[in-house]
């Protein structure tokens, strides 16, 4: 087989993926701008959907309240997990391979398995269902995400640096604040979005611990397809996959992802 | 500026002794080399000073005050390491004021220090630049000139010229010496470098396995470096062993070695006169040319006497009338001959 046509097979590969991919994506987006209710073709232009969704005020509340609590997580996790990482560089102490690793499973549990877990344990300490125990839920979900990244970009920091800033006579707080944050700074930005894109994407979580009429966008989206399908679903979808490729595409900009900036 | 003093310094990870009862002072604006392997202590107790390395047990006092629970940042040091620790975020002047700053010196007076820092080290115009837009030697100058800027009671170097290539490291050697010497800074460093050690300091110290062998001034070392060990270390050394007697060394041909009593004796290589003919000089031995070494200036004689390769250096053109391989006798003058303990 020639080299030209094993390239061109690459080719369809990739275009394959891609349709794979995105395809439902633009047809949910396409059917978020058609006229008809029922995804009569042809399509006929229209932004009905949208100015429907502007006035359903459930919809928009629920977005709202996923929107603080996602910011809420953002701030809390990203401080957490970058204190953490610094902690995890900078000390040795008994036990730290073993707390390392115990950071990690939130990421490999089903998320169905540690919501199932996290209700039971809210309902025992007495906090129940609602929206501080969703934080607090979304905040665990969250954290090893910033850990990982905020670690991997701690790893190409040179120690030395902090040295230098304290025979300079800088205060461990100074080094910290003006040498080891702004070296981590991407990796920090980075896990900040994926605490976020974690928070405000997630569902099964959010479902297992919120409240009927305080759902998160998510739970809200879920529980209206299985009263019954409308359109404005699509549009609210189209401007959620919006926001979160945004928010990928940046976290993508300042971690490392796919090789070097 | 001030003395530095370390007494009765020991510090062990695990069962390896990195200082093993180290104690040295350093002459205020003195330049101190730490000399040694890999492995000897050194780092360990340039770090036991800037207060990086907490010793078990011992004392380390700069200008009179005990800083051991002093900790890093309250030592008034400067430091210079091996890849300068530049912060690469900052411009090349904001490098340099980041001790001033620290020390909340107002924008005014910190402004004019550093611009006097870069002058010292010839870099006054590249404030601007970042510390990747430099060259190896610049940076090396940036951490010189952020290290001083602060007036630290002493400037500790670790293998500062290190990372530099040959040509620019004897330069940067120059420029070293004289930015000490302008400044009047004690300063103590860290090399594995011989020759970098000869030539900065006044005063140098070779340790081994966490003990301090030998110190005092290059020359005196170089010249009676004492044990095997500092002889070899520091330079180049010819061994030769044999029995005291009453007229001198007894050597295994049986050449007796006059004007000494010890046991072992060193030459160093320059030392050593090479000839084809018996020369007049007592102390002389016959032995074999194995290989002639051309080094532009300077050349090499590698010789076997007895199973031991000697080497004798002198200049190419006093070295050119010998045949290549073949019977030689060496000779040195009686004054050359370095006695060491046994």
């Amino acid at each position: 087989m020639s080299n030209r046509f094993l390239a061109g097979l690459g080719r369809v590969y990739v275009a394959l993926i891609l349709v794979f991919l995105y395809a439902p994506i633009l047809v949910m987006a396409a059917m978020s701008f058609n006229a008809s209710e029922f995804y009569q073709l042809p399509f006929s232009f229209s932004t009905e959907w949208y100015d429907r969704l502007w006035r359903n005020n459930e919809i928009l509340a629920a977005a709202w309240r996923s929107v603080w609590i996602a910011v809420i997580v953002t701030i809390v996790a990203t401080s957490l997990g970058t204190a953490a990482s610094v902690a995890l560089f900078r000390y040795d102490f008994r036990g730290k391979k073993v707390l390392q690793v115990l950071l990690f499973p939130p990421i490999a549990i089903p998320w169905l398995i540690t919501g199932t877990a996290m209700l039971v344990f809210f309902f025992g300490i007495g906090l129940g269902r609602g929206t501080p125990a969703v934080i607090i839920g979304h905040v665990a979900l969250a954290l090893p995400y910033v850990i990982v990244v905020v670690t991997a970009r701690l790893t190409t920091f040179d120690r030395t640096l902090e040295e230098a800033a304290r025979s300079l006579g800088a205060s461990p707080w100074k080094v910290t604040r003006s040498v080891t944050i702004p070296w981590i700074l991407p990796g920090i930005i980075a896990g900040g979005l994926f605490a976020f894109a974690v928070s405000f994407d997630q569902f099964v979580v959010s479902y297992f611990l919120s409240e009927p009429g305080d759902s998160t966008l998510p739970v809200l989206i879920y529980t209206s397809i299985r009263k019954g399908f409308t359109p404005e679903i699509n549009a609210i979808s189209t401007i959620i996959i919006a926001a979160s490729m945004s928010i990928m595409l940046l976290a993508a900009r300042y971690s490392n992802f796919g090789g070097e900036r | 500026m001030a003395e530095v003093r370390v007494e009765s310094l020991i510090k062990s990870y695990g069962t390896l002794k990195a200082l093993n009862d180290v104690s040295l002072t350093f002459p205020d604006g003195g330049f101190f080399g730490l000399l040694g392997p890999s492995g000897s202590g050194k780092t360990t107790l340039l770090r036991a000073i800037a207060g990086f390395v907490i010793p078990d047990t011992g004392r380390v006092i700069i200008g009179e005050q005990p800083v051991e629970n002093v900790p890093v940042e309250h030592r008034e040091i400067g430091m210079v390491f091996q890849n300068y620790a530049l912060f690469p975020n900052m411009s090349v002047a904001d490098n340099v004021a980041f001790g001033l700053e620290v020390r909340k010196v107002p924008a005014a007076d910190r402004k004019k220090r550093v611009a006097e820092a870069l002058e010292l080290v010839q870099l006054g115009h590249l404030g601007d630049r970042k510390p990747h837009q430099l060259s190896g030697g610049q940076r090396q100058r940036v951490a010189m000139a952020r290290a001083i800027v602060t007036q630290p009671r002493v400037l500790l170097l670790d293998e500062p010229l290190s990372a530099l290539d040959k040509s620019l490291r004897v330069d940067m050697q120059i420029e070293l010496k004289r930015i000490q010497r302008e400044v009047g800074i004690t300063t103590i460093f860290v090399t594995h470098d011989q020759e970098e050690a000869l030539t900065l300091s006044d005063q140098i110290g070779i340790l081994k396995d966490g003990r301090v062998i030998r110190h005092g001034p290059p020359r005196a070392v170089y010249d009676d470096p004492r044990d095997e060990f500092t002889a070899r270390f520091l330079g180049e050394a010819n061994l030769f062993s044999g029995t005291p007697e009453d007229g001198g060394l007894r050597l295994r041909d049986g050449s007796l070695i006059a004007g000494t009593k010890a046991g072992k004796i060193a030459v160093r290589p320059e030392n050593l006169e090479i000839s084809e003919t018996e020369p007049s000089t007592p102390n002389r031995l016959k032995a074999q040319l194995v290989q002639r070494v051309f080094g532009g200036a300077m050349g090499t004689c590698i010789i076997n006497w007895q199973g031991e390769t000697i080497k004798v250096i002198g200049r190419d053109q006093d070295l050119q009338g010998l045949s290549d391989t073949g019977p030689v006798w060496i000779s040195w003058a009686a004054e050359r001959t370095v006695e060491l303990d046994a």
